[in-house]
C-alpha cells in the first residue's frame, strides 16, 4: 500500500498539470461570457469532490458507530477536513464567476445555499473535534456526521420552496455542453479526485500515527509514574 | 417509579420544582430576549407594515438566543455532585431521561412565548392579516424544533471545552432549515400574502425527524465511549 503512495501522487501531479493546460488553452472559450468561465473547471470538479468526501464521512461515521473502529474514524476526520477545503474552493470561486456573469457575487439560490449549509455543518462538526479532547470526540461527532446528513433532505426542501415563492435568480441552466469542455471538466474531476485522495491518505496516516504517538506517550508516563512509586 | 415514564416523570418535576425555586432559566431567559426586542425596536424602528415583514425574523431570532440561555443550564446542572454519572450507572433507560428534560424545555421555552408576545405585539404593532390560529402550530412546533436539537446537543458541548460557546455552534448550522420554516411561516401569517401550510409540514417533519434521531442517539451519547 504504502509504494502505492508516490506512484499516485506522481499521477495526481500529472493529471494536474494536465488539468490546468486544458482549462485555460485546449478549452474553447464559452460564447457569452468569455474566459471567465474557464473557472467553472475548477468550480465544479471542486464542487463534486467535496460531496463525495462528505459522502465518504457519512459513511465512515456509520461505520465508526456500528464497529467503533477507530480507523473508520480516523478517516471521517480526514474526510471532513479535506471536504471543507474544497467545499471552501467551492463557495470562493462562485462569487468569483457570479460577480461578472449574474453581476452579483451572491444569491440565495438553491444550490449556493445548500453547498453554504453543508459547509456550515462540516465546520460546525470540525469545530466540535476541535474543542473536545476526550475519548467520546469520535462517538459524539460520528453521531453529528448523521444527524447532518440527515438536514441536508430538509434544507434542501426548505430552501427550494423559499426560492419558488420568491424571484428566481438568472442561471444559464439547461443547453448543451461542447464536448471537449466536457473532456477538460472530467479531467479536472478526475485530477481533484487523485489530488483529494491523495492529501485524505496523508492525513489519514498523519491521524494514525498522532495517535499511536499519544498512546505511548500515554503508556509511558504511567510506566514512568509506576516506577517512581 | 422505574418504569420509563415514571423516570420521565420524576426527572422532569425534579427539573421544574428547581426552576420554580430558583427562577434562574426562566428569568435569564425573559430579560436576554426583552433586550432583543427593544434594542431591535428602536434600532430599526419600522413602520407597522415594515415590522409585518421582519418580525418573524426578529421574533425568531429573540426566542433562538433566550433558549440557548436555557439549553446551556439543562445539562451544565447535572455535572454539580457528579448527577450525571449518576445517571449513567442507573438502568433508567436513557431515553426516558432526555424526554424529560426536552420537555422541560419546551415548557420554559412555551412560557418565554407566552409572555413575550404581547410585548412583540405592543413593540411593533403586530396584526396578523393572514390566519392568526396558525401561529399556535408553528409556535409549539417551532418550539419543539429548537429544543429537542438544542437538548441533545447541549449534552454533547457539555463535555467539550468552552461548553457555553460550542452549544449555538453546534445548534444553528443543523437548525437552519427549522428557523427557516419558523421564519417564512410566521413571517407568511403576519402578512397574509403567502399560505404557511408548507412551512408548517417542514417544520412538523423536522421535529419527528430529529426528535426520532436524537431519541435513537441519546443513549450513545449519555453513555459514549
Amino acid at each position: 500500500m504504502k509504494r502505492a503512495f508516490p506512484i499516485l501522487a506522481i499521477l495526481t501531479a500529472g493529471l494536474l498539470t494536465y488539468g490546468l493546460y486544458g482549462a485555460l488553452i485546449q478549452a474553447p472559450t464559452e460564447q457569452t461570457m468569455g474566459d471567465v468561465q474557464r473557472i467553472f473547471y475548477y468550480h465544479v470538479p471542486s464542487a463534486w469532490t467535496a460531496f463525495c468526501l462528505f459522502f465518504v464521512n457519512l459513511v465512515a461515521s456509520i461505520i465508526y458507530l456500528v464497529r467503533r473502529n477507530p480507523k473508520a474514524d480516523a478517516l471521517a476526520l480526514a474526510s471532513a477536513e479535506v471536504g471543507v477545503v474544497f467545499c471552501t474552493v467551492v463557495l470562493v470561486t462562485g462569487p468569483i464567476w457570479a460577480r461578472p456573469v449574474w453581476g452579483i457575487w451572491w444569491t440565495w439560490d438553491l444550490r449556493l445555499t445548500l453547498t453554504l449549509v453543508l459547509w456550515l455543518i462540516y465546520v460546525s462538526y470540525l469545530m466540535l473535534r476541535r474543542f473536545s479532547s476526550s475519548g467520546q470526540t469520535p462517538m459524539m461527532a460520528a453521531v453529528l456526521a448523521v444527524l447532518g446528513a440527515l438536514d441536508v433532505p430538509l434544507v434542501y426542501f426548505s430552501i427550494w420552496f423559499f426560492r419558488t415563492q420568491h424571484p428566481q435568480p438568472v442561471i444559464g441552466g439547461g443547453g448543451s455542453i461542447d464536448p471537449r469542455m466536457l473532456h477538460v471538466l472530467l479531467m479536472n474531476w478526475l485530477a481533484f479526485m487523485c489530488l483529494a485522495t491523495l492529501v485524505c491518505w496523508s492525513r489519514y496516516r498523519l491521524e494514525i500515527l498522532r495517535r499511536q504517538v499519544e498512546e505511548t506517550q500515554a503508556l509511558e508516563s504511567l510506566l514512568a509514574a509506576g516506577s517512581s512509586r | 417509579m422505574s418504569s420509563p415514564p415514571g423516570v420521565t416523570r420524576a426527572t422532569l418535576v425534579k427539573d421544574l420544582r428547581l426552576e420554580w425555586r430558583s427562577k434562574d432559566a426562566i428569568n435569564s431567559m425573559l430579560f436576554f430576549a426583552l433586550l432583543v426586542v427593544v434594542i431591535f425596536s428602536f434600532s430599526f424602528d419600522p413602520t407597522a407594515e415594515e415590522s409585518r415583514r421582519i418580525a418573524g425574523g426578529l421574533v425568531w431570532v429573540a426566542f433562538l438566543f433566550a433558549a440557548v440561555v436555557a439549553l446551556n443550564q439543562t445539562w451544565a446542572r447535572e455535572l454539580r455532585n457528579q448527577v450525571l454519572d449518576a445517571y449513567r450507572v442507573s438502568p433508567a433507560p436513557a431515553s426516558s431521561l432526555f424526554l424529560a428534560k426536552v420537555l422541560g424545555n419546551f415548557i420554559f421555552v412555551s412560557v418565554l412565548q407566552a409572555l413575550m408576545t404581547p410585548l412583540f405585539v405592543v413593540f411593533y404593532n403586530l396584526r396578523a392579516i393572514g390566519p392568526a390560529y396558525q401561529l399556535v402550530f408553528v409556535a409549539v412546533l417551532g418550539a419543539w424544533a429548537l429544543v429537542v436539537n438544542g437538548t441533545f446537543f447541549a449534552a454533547m458541548s457539555v463535555r467539550t471545552r468552552s461548553r457555553e460557546i460550542m452549544l449555538p455552534l453546534l445548534l444553528f448550522p443543523i437548525t437552519i432549515p427549522a428557523l427557516l420554516a419558523m421564519v417564512e411561516a410566521t413571517s407568511s401569517i403576519l402578512t397574509g400574502e403567502f399560505s404557511a401550510k408548507f412551512w408548517i409540514v417542514l417544520l412538523a417533519v423536522y421535529d419527528v425527524v430529529f426528535t426520532t434521531g436524537c431519541l435513537l442517539f441519546f443513549e450513545i451519547v449519555l453513555h459514549g465511549e
